[in-house]
């Protein structure tokens, strides 16, 4: 088998993955799931490091590092603000838990300490 | 090759983004979840900083200024992520995922920069696979930008269209074809500079024609686009984790679009074309002088404090004058009094699926009270109050009863069904879908004009004083 094939099987199987994995989430979810996703394919930043270390051109370098930059404020930014949406559904039950208050204001930022 | 033990590691972190992705699917497991995708996607970029690359027997060139680049991303990222406000979120979203395309576009640039210096033959998939990385990569980039500058409201976000898109629209699409087989034959630095720059032109006509309310359905497409582009680096790179980790959110993010489509009764071909072919997602986007009912605070408490069963309806005008937690506390206040109150939550309420599920998260709404459309339209019939609050277009009768409407189709909440319905409204401006909206002048119906949180303060004032 031709490693082309190889990949191309690996490529074809997580299509089937990708798309059983999120066909039973809730549209509860699916800003959360939206935004882990995008964090995921944020991995491209070890293609870029991969490229980058691997170059001594002045100019290539250079790019590379933009690219590092973006690459990491993809999957860094997407996994905390993902973690932030997330952290509030979780959180969700305590307050619940506890009778009506009169300061929401006060409540929530209690909770969110 | 790599050793086998890193092939290994990055089965591995393929495995976990693969769980970090099966965990979103539920609150319980999906911050976990999400946990473990950023563990995996940790180890997996640390790897290459203790593994010789295999193409050149060499460790990496230039840690320092790796690791520098590195560090000014993630300082970056975080402060984005810390600082953005939930009603934020989509433009957010749009935001990094185009930054994560415009990597891969210079990712596969460097390679092509690469194989070129190197006078390496590769087979032709390979340069296919970096042609689509380029062109792909650009397109989300600029598409993310435009989808970033409408959310934030840095443009218009009505369809913009000008004499001739179609054909510009068109050869684009066509040059970036073209250049791509020319790359596949012979390739040149110039070429690859080129469809670059075709990508980016292709991502903006793209996404200027779609209207406002279509623009998560984008987000969405442009996301998947991201991760297919990431799949193609990861081919170019021979790298599994690329592979795997942007082939699901490729699969995932086309599913998600296609779900999203479906909630707003709408086809993904008819969101970004339907501009293009003639103007059918254009909305009036102004005011009407027909005559309309409207109530003050005090009149509005009462109808709210003698109801047996009341009905919010919360949109995205109530975030964004920060007013959930007021509407919270509203909803307490009537609880206590007896009536029995419910939160219809349309799927595409705020502006993405699910946005208004995690705004009233953050205002810590409790779950049992938010209800789902096709679990609550049943109930509108019997509610005595609706109580709509900064939504519009999801309880638009328009999306039954106007063919051609841009939101025709679109399922919606039977708010017209209630005995009363009380609008809470800024201003008789329509809403993101720029269409009227019937129910603002049916018989039942009373606006209750003014800012929401200032609104939703005096309300919650006079329920108390009853």
């Amino acid at each position: 088998m031709s490693v082309a094939v190889v990949w191309l099987t690996i490529f074809v199987l997580s299509v089937f993955v990708g798309i059983e994995v999120i066909s039973k989430v809730s549209s509860t979810l699916h800003t959360p799931l939206m935004s882990g996703a995008n964090a995921i394919h944020g991995i491209i930043l070890l293609g870029a490091i991969l490229v980058t270390g691997s170059t001594d051109n002045t100019a290539a370098v250079i790019v590379g590092v933009i690219a590092i930059v973006l690459a990491s404020v993809n999957m860094v930014g997407g996994f905390v603000v993902t973690d932030r949406m997330l952290q509030m559904f979780t959180q969700r039950k305590k307050p619940a838990a506890k009778p009506a208050s009169n300061d929401s204001a006060a409540g929530s930022k209690g909770a969110s300490a | 090759m790599l050793p086998t033990w890193v092939q290994l590691v990055y089965l591995a972190c393929a495995v976990c983004f693969i769980l970090a992705l099966k965990g979103l699917s539920g609150p319980k497991t999906a911050r976990n979840g999400n946990l473990v995708g950023a563990v995996a996607a940790v180890v997996a970029v640390i790897t290459p900083f203790v593994v010789k690359n295999p193409a050149t027997g060499e460790h990496l060139h230039h840690v320092p200024l790796i690791v520098a680049a590195i560090v000014v991303g993630t300082i970056g990222g975080v402060y984005g992520a810390q600082k953005v406000q939930m009603t934020q979120m989509p433009q957010m979203v749009a935001l990094f995922n185009g930054v994560g395309g415009g990597a891969a576009a210079l990712v596969a640039l460097l390679e092509l920069h690469e194989h070129l210096a190197a006078h390496e033959s590769e087979n032709w998939f390979v340069w296919a696979a970096t042609a689509f990385t380029i062109v792909v990569g650009a397109v989300s980039f600029a598409g993310s930008a435009v989808t970033f500058a409408k959310l934030q409201e840095l443009m218009t976000s009505r369809p913009v269209t000008f004499p001739g898109l179609r054909y510009l629209f068109a050869i684009t699409l066509a040059a970036a074809v073209v250049l791509s087989v020319r790359l596949v034959i012979v390739q040149s630095m110039w070429l690859g500079i080129v469809l670059g720059l075709i990508g980016l032109l292709f991502g903006l006509l793209l996404v200027l024609p779609v209207g406002g309310a279509d623009v998560p359905i984008v987000i969405s497409l442009l996301n998947a686009f991201t991760g297919l582009t990431v799949a193609a680096g990861g081919y170019v790179l021979s790298n599994t984790v690329l592979l795997v980790g942007g082939t699901l959110v490729g699969a995932s993010g086309t599913f998600l679009t296609l779900l999203m489509a479906n909630a707003m009764g709408r086809s993904v071909t008819n969101i970004l074309f339907g501009a293009l072919k003639g103007g059918s997602t254009l909305g009036g986007g102004e005011a009407s002088d027909r005559p309309v009912k409207s109530l003050q605070p005090a009149d509005a408490a009462i109808l709210l404090g003698y109801a047996e069963r009341v009905i919010i309806v919360p949109g995205y005008g109530l975030a964004v004058a920060q007013a959930q937690h007021s509407l919270r506390e509203l909803v307490d206040v009537l609880g206590e009094r007896g009536t029995t109150v419910d939160y219809a939550i349309h799927p595409v309420a705020g502006r993405m699926p699910g946005h208004m599920n995690v705004l009233l998260a953050e205002a810590q709404v409790p779950y049992e009270q938010l209800k789902e459309m096709d679990d609550i339209n049943g109930d509108f019939k019997d509610a005595d109050v609706v109580l709509v609050v900064g939504a519009n277009d999801v309880v638009n009768p328009a999306a039954k009863t106007t063919p051609g409407a841009p939101i025709y189709g679109m399922p919606i909440l039977h708010a017209d069904e209630a005995k009363n319905i009380i609008f809470m409204k800024r201003s008789m401006r329509p809403g993101f879908a720029g269409i009227e909206n019937e129910l603002l002048f049916d018989e039942k119906t009373q606006l209750l004009f003014g800012d929401a949180k200032d609104t939703m303060g005096k309300l919650l004032n006079a329920v108390k004083a009853l």
